[in-house]
């Protein structure tokens, strides 16, 4: 299919995942601040609830700048839901996807592309005042809801062409790399050093990571303990019976690649095979001995290479000028 | 539903549903006698489902020109304008002889130039017209067609009188709202397609593939076919879309193809892949960097010289511009006798041509009562239309004609038939034209009907969406 409108399939796929992901991660802060919580020593104000959204994403800059020195439940959800100018928030997410699609409306179905248009029309409508009002939670469920009604409704009508797996490489590089974010981000906040690896934690705080990636049910049913930081790091990392764990979606990644690639050899399979690997055969005190932090971003770094090398290979990045991709076709 | 409840029915107009005595026509009978026994809340509700419809559809537009936003949905109204066989068969066999003698026009002025040689065209008709591509001479296009889809606007004036208004033979659009209409009109009325056989309209895309494909570079076994678009941003996005779609081809923008060694490919993602035929979307001027406008980022670098040698074929080709301006159009009877030895069919209208002195005392001592067009204008933009127009619109067209005669023609203000539209105020006559799409290939034809354009404000005479227009479903009966 056409390198473009692959493009265009890749991120619109990602660009929903994302905005079921800020609407999962920014949905767990909210509950989360009901609650009470402990006070932050000096040093430690990016550990702050509020604050993790924007440190994940590596946003805390571009929100300083919007909202200088003043750090809010407020400002953050509107930072986060509604800015048009901040290229995560789940309505530039939404707007990004709805464009994309509108670019390749032949390559999905008509059913998807209503769909999807009908999320993006129903969203430029929404205030902060009109989200407020129909409460936080409610629009946080609507918009993982639409998330899956569109994973679903592509699944149900999408021919298993091409562009279809373009989709599910998209919303599986970007789920990935958020499980990676979160783990990394929220298991400092909560675990500064990893002498604490085996201590007494706070069950809310780590239910609260866990729910953010929809796994709380998953650790109960597969360890039937008391939540261990270690534990959760396995669960989220290298089981591949949990659908958000890195495991579970390099093993979709590696498989939709192999599947692009055919016979050729291209240098994207070969590194996400090798990521596979390291997650299929990895062990989880080898991750923590390693430095789980140190681990985690190697994985991150990993998967922006594989990025590049995807668009390189597929979708019409240009590694080389004009007649190399004619002589290596 | 009552239909003169919403006042007498303007009788200086030709209505296409009901004689002078509020009787329906013999062929909108059967439609008149459903319509009457429908309430208003059904047609109401009926409306309301399509407006709907088309909305979740994306099916839209974007005007130039309009703050209120980047799309907006061509308005559709439910009550279809139905043609009468005979007249069908008069615009189909008319439309089909414009057509050949335009592409044989075309063919000639590119090559011989017997026409002007004949004495029947001036060479600075031709030759001197902005349209014209001199790097089109002595090129030879496959099955010498030029003009490969081409947009027809007629005009009814009365029962069998016809005009033809303009040709469109760049790159004309609507035929997705044709097609787009026929699929809603059957979805809300489902029944009224049972009662009548009204002849099929969606073969379209197919009998225009295989046209395409026909036109494909000499030994092709398969050829690759794409659609070329402007992008997203261009007002006829939504049709090149759809189009596309229908035809199972690419759609395709510059950026996705390009040119190397006079072969041009398309960037896939499995590595580039020649490309064939492209039916493009994009003007002549914006086509090639190299070759035409430099400042285009919508083309493809070096695709003018891979047409010229042969190995892509572009439909419509270029340089057809020349054959639809606004002051060739004069003579395109002189071109069916010339090139077909026939008299027309169709007839033009009274066409008064600003670049001459007699032609120009003649409109301004008559501007209010005449429509004026820029020669190389469309989509309606640029024109006057003097019974409608204040006096403070006369006059600056005035000096635009003043300070530029040869830039402008000029018609007498046509009596467009009108056909019962819903309004705002109920169901109230509207005017409608019809642009029925030919297609060229190794034979000329038409799919049945067209796209009615009707003009939603009372009293208005143009039709254009872009100027706030709309469509209407277009029924030929069969048999």
């Amino acid at each position: 299919m056409l390198a473009r409108a692959a493009n265009n399939l890749y991120w619109m796929s990602r660009d929903i995942e994302r905005a079921e992901n800020s609407a999962r991660m920014l949905d767990v802060t909210y509950r989360m601040s009901l609650l009470p919580y402990r006070v932050l020593e000096e040093g430690q104000e990016w550990a702050e609830p509020w604050a993790l959204p924007l440190v994940m994403n590596g946003l805390a800059t571009a929100y300083y700048a919007r909202y200088p020195g003043n750090l809010t439940p407020d400002s953050v959800m509107r930072f986060m839901v509604l800015d048009p100018a901040n290229p995560a928030s789940i309505y530039a997410c939404l707007q990004s996807a709805r464009e994309n699609a509108r670019s390749v409306r032949g390559a999905i179905t008509s059913e998807m592309y209503e769909d999807l248009n009908e999320v993006w029309l129903q969203m430029r409508e929404m205030t902060y005042e009109s989200i407020q009002e129909r409460g936080f939670s409610e629009f946080f469920d609507w918009v993982k809801l639409q998330s899956h009604q569109f994973r679903g409704v592509t699944f149900g009508t999408m021919l298993r062409d091409e562009g279809y797996q373009f989709i599910r490489l998209g919303t599986f590089m970007e789920r990935a790399d958020n499980t990676a974010r979160i783990l990394d981000v929220k298991y400092h906040a909560l675990l500064p050093s990893v002498d604490d690896v085996g201590g007494a934690v706070d069950y809310y705080q780590w239910g609260a990571l866990l729910r953010s990636v929809s796994a709380f049910d998953a650790y109960r049913k597969v360890y039937r303990d008391i939540i261990t930081p270690m534990k959760v790091a396995e669960l989220l990392i290298l089981r591949d019976d949990v659908p958000r764990s890195m495991h579970a979606c390099m093993n979709e990644i590696y498989e939709i690649l192999r599947e692009l690639c055919d016979d050729s050899q291209k240098e994207s399979e070969r590194q996400a095979g090798e990521l596979h690997a390291r997650l299929h055969y990895g062990r989880t005190q080898q991750i923590i001995d390693h430095g789980l932090h140190e681990y985690l971003m190697e994985f991150l770094d990993a998967m922006a290479t594989l990025t590049q090398e995807i668009s390189f290979d597929f979708l019409g990045k240009a590694r080389e000028p004009l007649t190399a991709e004619l002589e290596t076709g | 539903m009552n239909m003169l409840a919403n006042g007498p029915l303007k009788p200086r107009y030709y209505n296409e549903m009901y004689d002078g005595d509020g009787a329906p026509h013999t062929h909108y009978a059967d439609y008149a006698a459903w319509l009457s026994a429908k309430p208003v809340e059904f047609m109401l509700q009926k409306q309301k489902e399509a407006d709907t419809l088309y909305a979740r559809h994306g099916i839209t537009f974007a005007v130039y020109g309009d703050e209120t936003g980047v799309e907006r949905s061509i308005p559709f109204d439910i009550i279809p304008r139905v043609i009468r066989p005979a007249a069908w068969k008069v615009i189909s066999d008319g439309c089909c002889q414009r057509m050949r003698a335009l592409n044989a026009f075309l063919n000639d002025i590119y090559h011989g130039q017997d026409i002007i040689r004949a004495g029947i065209i001036p060479a600075e008709q031709i030759v001197n017209n902005k349209l014209f591509r001199h790097e089109m001479r002595g090129i030879n296009v496959p099955s010498d067609v030029y003009v490969h889809i081409a947009g027809i606007d007629i005009v009814m004036v009365g029962p069998d009188t016809f005009y033809v208004l303009e040709d469109n033979l760049r790159t004309p659009s609507g035929v997705s709202y044709m097609l787009e209409n026929r699929k809603m009109m059957m979805r809300l009325f489902p029944e009224l397609f049972v009662r009548a056989s009204i002849a099929p309209i969606d073969h379209y895309t197919n009998v225009l593939l295989d046209n395409l494909r026909a036109v494909a570079p000499e030994g092709v076994a398969d050829p690759t076919v794409v659609l070329l678009t402007p992008g997203s941003y261009n007002s006829a996005y939504f049709e090149h879309a759809f189009l596309a779609q229908q035809m199972g081809i690419e759609l395709v923008e510059g950026q996705d193809l390009f040119v190397v060694d006079d072969f041009a490919y398309m960037r896939t993602t499995h590595g580039p892949q020649r490309v064939h035929v492209i039916y493009r979307r994009i003007d002549d001027d914006y086509l090639d960097p190299v070759a035409f406008k430099p400042e285009s980022t919508l083309g493809v670098r070096g695709l003018f010289s891979a047409y010229r040698a042969g190995n892509v074929t572009l439909a419509n080709a270029i340089g057809t511009g020349v054959a639809d301006d606004k002051s060739t159009y004069k003579y395109v009877p002189d071109m069916i006798r010339f090139y077909l030895n026939q008299e027309p069919i169709l007839q033009n209208v009274p066409t008064y041509r600003l670049s001459e002195a007699d032609d120009l005392k003649y409109v301004l001592a008559n501007l209010p009562e005449l429509v004026v067009k820029e020669v190389q204008g469309s989509g309606g933009y640029g024109m006057l239309v003097g019974p409608a127009a204040t006096k403070v619109e006369l006059e600056a067209y005035r000096a635009r004609i003043i300070g530029n005669p040869a830039e402008f023609i000029a018609q007498p203000t046509l009596a467009l038939s009108t056909c019962p539209t819903f309004v705002q105020s109920g169901v109230a006559p509207r005017h409608v034209d019809l642009r029925p799409y030919v297609l060229s290939g190794k034979k000329v034809t038409l799919v049945p009907g067209g796209l009615t354009r009707v003009a939603l404000r009372d009293g208005s005479l143009v039709v254009n969406s872009s100027q706030g227009g709309g469509t209407k479903d277009t029924w030929v009966m069969e048999g």
